[in-house]
C-alpha cells in the first residue's frame, strides 16, 4: 500500500484492522469498512479493466452502483466464481480475491487493445453492417463474434450458496438511508406506522454522512454532526426496520418491491460457511418513500475514459469516507458547484488541487467565494478539451470556450495532473418511480427529469426528488412527508441551515474541443463504448427515437443500465435533432435496478424443491422393484420394471406380452378424479361431454369426449354413475386440474342454474389396475365373494365392495383391450392392496407394468391418448370417433364447432394406422409422412404421433395424423427419415383384436 | 404484481388469481341456430383495449371463485370487482 495516499482522520475505516486480498494475483492489503474500489485506490491502482470494444484501459470512475468500468470477477474458483461485480460494492473481506475481465493476457497488456487502433473502422452497428454478407459466412462470423462476446466467466458448476425468500408488510417503505430517508423514517415510526428503511450501503447516511463543510450547516453545526444525531435516535423507535447491505431491485405495481439484502458478501471467507447469502424480500407497502438521491453525471470530452478520471463527488468520497486520495495532483473539471466541495475537502486533507476548470464565466456562490478563498484556481469558461495518458492520465489540455460555448478559442494550457474528477451536474435516480408506472417531467433550467404524477401510493423526496441544496432538502421534506402521511410533525421547525445555493448553471452536453469531431473520443457510454459520434452516426443514418437509437448504439445497453449515460445521449439527440428533452422523453428503466444473482431470483427453489414432485401410494414399491421413472405433469409414474440387465426395449416387449397372455399391473393412481354429486349431475355431464348421459343406469360406466368450444379434443376418461345423482369422472393424468378448473368455470358462469357440485379426490384413492385373461382369477383371489361373472359384474360396469374391511370401487372397464379391472381404494389402504394382488397373481406371473407398456398396449387397440394423438387441432371426426358423437343432444360444449366450414373440410389431418413394408422397422415419433420423394418442396402431409414395436403382433405398428387420410386407406406413403425413407401404408387404427373378443376373455 | 380484492376472500395477492379474459361474453342459449360467422363472433373475437377493460377472474389457489374486474389496462388499476351475474358497477 502507498502509505502517502491514506490519510488517517476518516472515521469510516479501521486502520487498527487490517485485510488481506487479491488482485489480479498479487497480493494487497486494506482496511475494515473499505470497498474493494477504495482498497485499489488506496494501492495506487487504477486500471482495473479493458473496455468491452475497443479494449481501452478503464480505471475506477465512481464509488457506487453506477459504476461503469471497474467491474471484476470475484472469486477465483472456476465453480464458484461471480462475474461483472462492481468493484465499487464490493466490500472487502479477508479472503477476497478478484480480476480484471475483458482482457487477455492481462489488464497491462491486453491484446485486443489492437481494436482501439482500428476504432474509426469499427463505429456503431458495424457488426449488424459487415456481418450481413455472404449469408454462408455467417457460420464462421458467428464462432469469432461469439468468442468476444459477452464480459467476465459464467461459473461451471451448480451454486453451493444458500438463498432465501421472504415476505415484508409495511405501512411505509423507505427506500434509501439518506439526510430525507432518516427525516422520512423517523417521522413515519414516531407516528406509530410499521415503518421499514432500506438501504443498499452497508451504513445509513448518504452523502451527507462525510459533510464536513463550512458552507452546510444545522443549527451551528456541520450537516453530518447534526445527521449522526438524527440517526442515533431511530434507535429508540419501535416501529421501525432498518435494512442495511439490501439495494431494491425492482418496484411494481400496487406497491409490490423486490430487494436484496446481502448477507455474507461482506464476511471473511471462511465465516461466510453454511449461511444464508442472500435474501429476496418481497414487500407489499401500504405507503412507498424513494428516497434514492442523485447521482453525479460525467462530462462528455474527448478521451474522457482515461483511467484517473473519477467523478468529482466520488474523489469527494474516497478522501472523506474512505481517507484516500485519488491522486496526487488533482485537476476538476465541471460545469457546477458541486465540484467546489470536493476542491475543499481536499484542500483540508492536504493533497494539492492544481485547478478547477470551469465552463461557467464566473459565479459567486459562498462554496466557489470559499474555494477562492482557500486559493484554489479556477479557469473560468475554460473546457478540457483532451486528456494524456495511457494507463493512468498525466495531464489535461484547457483551452477557452467562445461565448456560444460551439467552440474553443485561445491558447492551449497544458496541466500536469495524475487524477481528473469530472462533474457535469446531477441525475435524480428516478429508476425505482418509472418502474413503477410514475411519469417525468423535464426541468429546463438545470436538465433534469424529475418525477411527475404516479398512480400509486408513494412519493419522491430529497435530491431524486430533484431537490439539490439542503435547505430545500429539509424543508420540502418536511412539507412532503406531513402531507403524504396526513400528519403534522414539527420536529424539524425552526433549524437554521447554512446551504450554499448555486446562482449560475450552464451545460453543454458535448463539449467542444479544437480537433474535429471524428478525430475525438467522447465517451458516453463507457461499459459499452458508444460515443458521441456513434449517437450522431445514428442519427445521420436517420435513426430518431430514443429507443432506436439507444438499441443502434448499444448506449444504455450493459450491465450498468446508462445510469451514468443516458442524459448525455438524450441530450446529444435533442440538440443534434433540434428537439426539446422534455419531448424527446426517456428510454424505460427495467428492473433490476442492479444486477440481481440467478441465485436470489431462485431463492430455495432449487433441486428438489425446484417443483412438487407428486408420489402415488405405491411409489416405494416401484421404487424397491427398481422401475425407472417418468415424469407426467408432477408425478413421478413407473415407466417400466427393467429385470436383470434388460434396456427400456426389451422390459417393454417382456411386459406387453406378459400382460396379454397372463395377467399385468399397473398403478392408475395418478388419473385424475373429479367426484361430481347434485341434482342436477346428469344434465351436467350431457353438457360437458359429447355423448349422451341421462340414460346411463346406475352402476355402470361410459368413456366420454370432451371437447373445447372450438371443437377440438381436450380430455378424454370413463365416468361411473356411482348413485342417482352422484358420478365419478376420470381424466388423464395430465389434464385432471385443467378439466376442473374448465368445468367449475362453466358451472360458475354460464350454467349456475345447475345443482353440481365438483370436488377433486385424484389424491384421495389409489389405483390398481390389473388385466389380463387371468385377471379374473386374481380378483375372485382378493375379493372371493363378489361374483364375477359377465352376467354380474359385465364389461364397463361397477361395484362397491369390501377388501378386508375396507370400502372400494372396483370398475370393470379396459385401456388396454383385455378383460380387466380396476380398483380404487383409499389412499392409505392402496399399497395393501397392491401387494395382495401382486401376491395372489404370483402363479398367473402376474407382471407389473410402467406408462411405456400401458402406451403399447392401447395403441395396439388404436386408442387415442389426448396430448399424444392429439394436438389441440383434432376433432372427434379427425379421431375417426364420429360414434361418440350424440346425435340426439341439442347442444354440448363445442357442439356448434363441429360443423364450421374448418371443421367439416374432408382433407382435414385425420387419425390413421401405419404399417411399415418392412415389420422390424420402427418409425419415429414425430417424424413427417409424405406422397412423394423425389419432388422439392415436398408436401408434408401429416406425421406419426405414436409408433412401437408390438409384441403380440411381431411387428412395428404406429398411429399417425395424415391429411385426407380416412380417404387413403391402403395407400402407399413414405417417410423420409435423415439416411433413408421407410415405406408405409395407411391401414385402420385397430390393430388387434378387431372385435373385442378379449374384453371377455 | 396486483393486490386483488376477491369479492368472497377479500385482499390477496396476484399469484393467487389467473385471469380468465374479457367478461360479459355470454354462450349463446342456441348455438345451433348461429352462422358460422356469429358462432366465429362468440367464440374467436375478443377486445383488446388500453383503458377501462372488464376482466374474469379465479381465485384459483385461494375460494376457487371466478368473478368480475373493471381494470385500466394503461396503469393497471383496479376500479371495481363483482360477482358473477352481477351488472359491472362502472360503465
Amino acid at each position: 500500500m502507498s502509505k502517502d495516499l491514506r490519510i488517517t482522520n476518516s472515521k469510516f475505516i479501521d486502520q487498527t484492522s487490517r485485510i488481506s486480498f487479491k488482485f489480479d494475483g498479487k497480493n494487497l492489503y486494506g482496511f475494515k469498512g473499505d470497498t474493494l474500489a477504495s482498497a485499489l485506490l488506496a494501492n495506487n491502482i487504477h486500471l482495473v479493466g479493458r473496455s468491452f470494444k475497443y479494449h481501452r484501459p478503464r480505471g475506477i470512475m465512481a464509488c457506487g452502483s453506477e459504476e461503469p468500468n471497474a467491474i471484476v470477477q470475484v472469486g477465483n474458483d472456476t465453480s464458484m466464481t461471480e462475474p461483472n461485480t462492481r468493484a465499487t460494492e464490493i466490500e472487502l473481506y479477508e479472503g477476497l480475491e478478484a480480476s480484471s475481465q475483458n482482457c487477455w493476457p492481462s489488464v497491462n497488456f491486453d491484446l485486443g487493445a489492437v481494436n482501439n487502433f482500428f476504432s474509426p473502422l469499427i463505429p456503431a452497428a458495424f457488426y449488424y453492417k459487415t456481418f450481413m454478407w455472404p449469408a454462408n459466412f455467417w457460420k464462421l462470423y458467428e464462432y469469432f463474434i461469439r468468442k468476444s462476446a459477452g464480459l467476465g466467466k459464467s461459473p461451471t458448476e451448480p451454486d453451493k450458496d444458500i438463498y432465501d425468500h421472504r415476505y415484508l408488510h409495511c405501512d411505509v417503505l423507505i427506500v434509501g438511508g439518506g439526510i430525507s430517508g432518516i427525516m422520512a423514517a423517523k417521522t413515519a415510526a414516531k407516528n406509530n406506522l410499521n415503518t421499514v428503511l432500506i438501504d443498499d450501503k452497508n451504513i445509513l447516511g448518504g452523502t451527507t454522512l462525510f459533510q464536513e463543510n463550512e458552507c452546510f450547516k444545522i443549527n451551528n453545526s456541520y450537516s453530518n454532526e447534526w445527521l449522526k444525531k438524527e440517526i442515533e435516535s431511530l434507535n429508540s423507535l419501535k416501529n421501525l426496520t432498518i435494512k442495511t447491505r439490501t439495494s431494491l431491485a425492482a418496484y411494481h405495481s400496487y406497491n409490490y418491491l423486490l430487494a436484496r439484502e446481502n448477507l455474507t458478501d461482506h464476511l471473511d471467507l471462511d465465516e461466510k460457511k453454511n449461511k444464508i447469502r442472500q435474501r429476496l424480500w418481497k414487500i407489499r407497502a401500504k405507503k412507498v418513500i424513494i428516497a434514492t438521491g442523485a447521482m453525479e453525471r460525467p462530462l462528455i470530452f474527448n478521451n474522457n475514459d482515461r483511467p484517473g478520471v473519477i467523478l468529482s463527488s466520488s474523489i469527494k468520497k474516497y478522501i472523506d469516507f474512505y481517507g484516500v486520495k485519488c491522486g496526487q495532483k488533482i485537476s476538476l473539471f465541471t460545469n457546477n458547484d458541486s465540484a467546489y466541495e470536493t476542491a475543499i475537502s481536499l484542500n483540508k486533507c492536504g493533497v494539492s488541487v492544481n485547478s478547477v476548470v470551469d465552463i461557467r464565466d464566473k459565479t459567486n456562490s459562498l462554496i466557489v467565494k470559499h474555494a477562492e478563498k482557500l486559493g484554489i484556481k479556477v479557469h473560468w469558461k475554460s473546457t478540457v478539451v483532451n486528456t494524456n495518458g495511457y494507463k493512468k492520465i498525466n495531464s489535461i489540455e484547457i483551452m477557452k470556450l467562445s461565448d456560444d460555448g460551439t467552440n474553443v478559442i485561445e491558447k492551449k494550457i497544458n496541466e500536469e495532473c495524475d487524477c481528473l474528477g469530472i462533474s457535469g451536474g446531477w441525475t435524480p435516480r428516478v429508476h425505482l418511480f418509472t418502474q413503477s408506472g410514475g411519469k417525468l417531467k423535464f426541468r429546463d433550467e438545470d436538465n433534469v427529469f424529475v418525477p411527475d404524477k404516479s398512480d400509486l401510493d408513494q412519493i419522491s423526496i430529497g435530491s431524486c426528488n430533484g431537490d439539490f441544496g439542503l435547505d430545500d432538502v429539509i424543508k420540502n421534506t418536511v412539507n412532503l412527508i406531513n402531507k403524504f402521511l396526513k400528519i403534522n410533525n414539527n420536529d424539524y421547525e425552526n433549524l437554521e441551515i447554512i446551504s450554499s445555493k448555486e446562482i449560475d448553471k450552464k451545460n453543454i452536453w458535448l463539449l467542444p474541443s479544437d480537433k474535429p469531431l471524428g478525430k475525438t473520443k467522447p465517451f458516453l457510454d463507457f461499459q459499452n463504448d458508444s460515443t458521441a459520434n456513434d449517437i450522431k452516426l445514428a442519427l445521420r443514418e436517420g435513426f430518431k427515437s430514443i429507443e432506436h437509437v439507444k438499441r443502434y448504439t448499444t448506449t444504455g445497453m450493459a450491465t450498468d443500465q446508462g445510469k451514468l449515460s443516458n442524459m448525455h445521449a438524450l441530450g446529444i439527440i435533442a440538440e443534434t435533432a433540434g428537439v426539446k428533452m422534455g419531448e424527446l422523453g426517456t428510454t424505460t428503466f427495467r428492473p433490476p435496478y442492479t444486477p440481481l444473482t440467478f441465485g436470489a431470483i431462485v431463492g430455495r427453489n432449487v433441486g428438489e424443491f425446484f417443483d412438487i414432485t407428486r408420489k402415488t401410494p405405491m411409489h416405494d414399491w416401484h421404487v424397491e422393484n427398481k422401475a425407472e421413472f417418468e415424469n407426467v405433469g408432477q408425478w413421478k409414474r413407473a415407466w417400466y420394471y427393467p429385470k436383470d440387465n434388460e434396456n427400456m426395449h426389451e422390459a417393454v416387449q417382456r411386459e406387453s406380452k406378459a400382460a396379454r397372455d397372463s395377467a399385468g399391473i399397473l398403478d392408475a393412481s395418478t388419473l385424475g378424479k373429479i367426484d361430481i354429486q347434485g341434482s342436477d349431475a346428469s344434465e351436467f355431464l350431457n353438457r360437458v361431454y359429447t355423448n349422451a348421459w341421462s340414460k346411463l343406469e346406475i352402476g355402470k360406466c361410459r368413456y366420454g369426449l370432451m371437447l373445447n368450444e372450438d371443437g377440438m379434443v381436450y380430455d378424454d376418461g370413463v365416468t361411473t354413475r356411482l348413485s342417482e345423482n352422484h358420478y365419478l369422472m376420470t381424466t388423464t393424468t395430465g389434464g385432471a386440474a385443467n378439466v376442473l378448473s374448465k368445468l367449475e368455470d362453466y358451472l360458475q358462469t354460464e350454467w349456475p342454474e345447475l345443482d353440481v357440485y365438483l370436488t377433486s379426490v385424484t389424491d384421495h384413492y389409489g389405483t390398481v389396475s390389473i388385466c389380463g385373461p387371468n385377471s379374473k382369477k386374481i380378483l375372485s383371489k382378493v375379493i372371493p365373494d363378489l361374483d364375477l361373472s359377465d352376467k354380474e359384474f359385465p364389461h364397463m360396469t361397477f361395484k362397491s365392495v369390501l377388501i378386508d374391511n375396507i370400502k372400494c370401487r372396483v370398475m370393470r372397464i379396459s385401456f388396454t383391450g383385455e378383460h380387466s379391472y380396476e380398483i380404487n381404494i383409499q389412499s392409505s389402504y392402496a399399497k395393501s392392496v397392491w401387494e395382495k394382488c401382486f401376491k395372489a397373481g404370483k402363479e398367473f406371473n402376474i407382471t407389473p407394468y410402467g406408462t411405456e407398456t400401458m402406451h403399447l398396449l392401447r395403441a395396439e387397440k388404436g386408442f387415442i391418448i389426448a396430448g399424444q394423438d392429439t394436438d389441440g387441432t383434432m376433432t372427434p371426426i379427425d379421431l375417426q370417433m364420429d360414434w361418440i358423437i350424440s346425435k340426439k343432444k341439442y347442444d354440448f360444449i363445442g357442439k356448434r364447432s363441429l360443423y364450421r366450414s374448418d371443421t367439416i373440410r374432408e382433407d382435414r389431418k385425420q387419425l390413421v394406422g401405419l404399417l411399415t413394408d418392412d415389420p422390424n422397422e420402427i418409425l419415429e415419433e414425430g417424424a413427417q409422412i409424405v406422397a412423394e420423394t423425389d419432388k422439392q418442396p415436398v408436401e408434408m402431409l401429416g406425421h406419426v404421433t405414436s409408433s412401437y414395436f408390438s409384441p403380440n403382433l411381431n411387428k412395428s405398428i404406429a398411429l399417425a395424423v395424415v391429411k385426407n387420410g380416412k380417404k387413403l386407406m391402403g395407400q402407399k406413403l413414405f417417410v423420409p427419415m435423415k439416411n433413408k425413407t421407410i415405406n408405409v401404408t395407411i391401414t385402420d387404427t385397430v390393430f388387434l383384436d378387431k372385435e373385442n373378443k378379449r374384453l371377455n376373455a | 404484481m396486483f393486490l386483488i380484492n376477491c369479492p368472497y376472500c377479500g385482499e390477496r395477492d396476484q399469484s393467487e388469481f389467473s385471469a380468465g379474459g374479457e367478461a360479459h361474453i355470454i354462450r349463446p342459449k342456441q348455438p345451433t341456430e348461429l352462422s358460422d360467422d356469429q358462432w366465429a363472433e362468440y367464440l374467436f373475437m375478443r377486445k383488446n383495449i388500453k383503458g377501462i377493460q372488464f376482466e374474469r377472474w379465479n381465485h384459483a389457489h385461494g375460494c376457487r371463485k371466478w368473478f368480475n374486474m373493471v381494470r385500466d389496462t394503461s396503469n393497471d388499476k383496479i376500479h371495481a370487482v363483482y360477482k358473477m351475474g352481477e351488472k359491472p358497477p362502472i360503465k
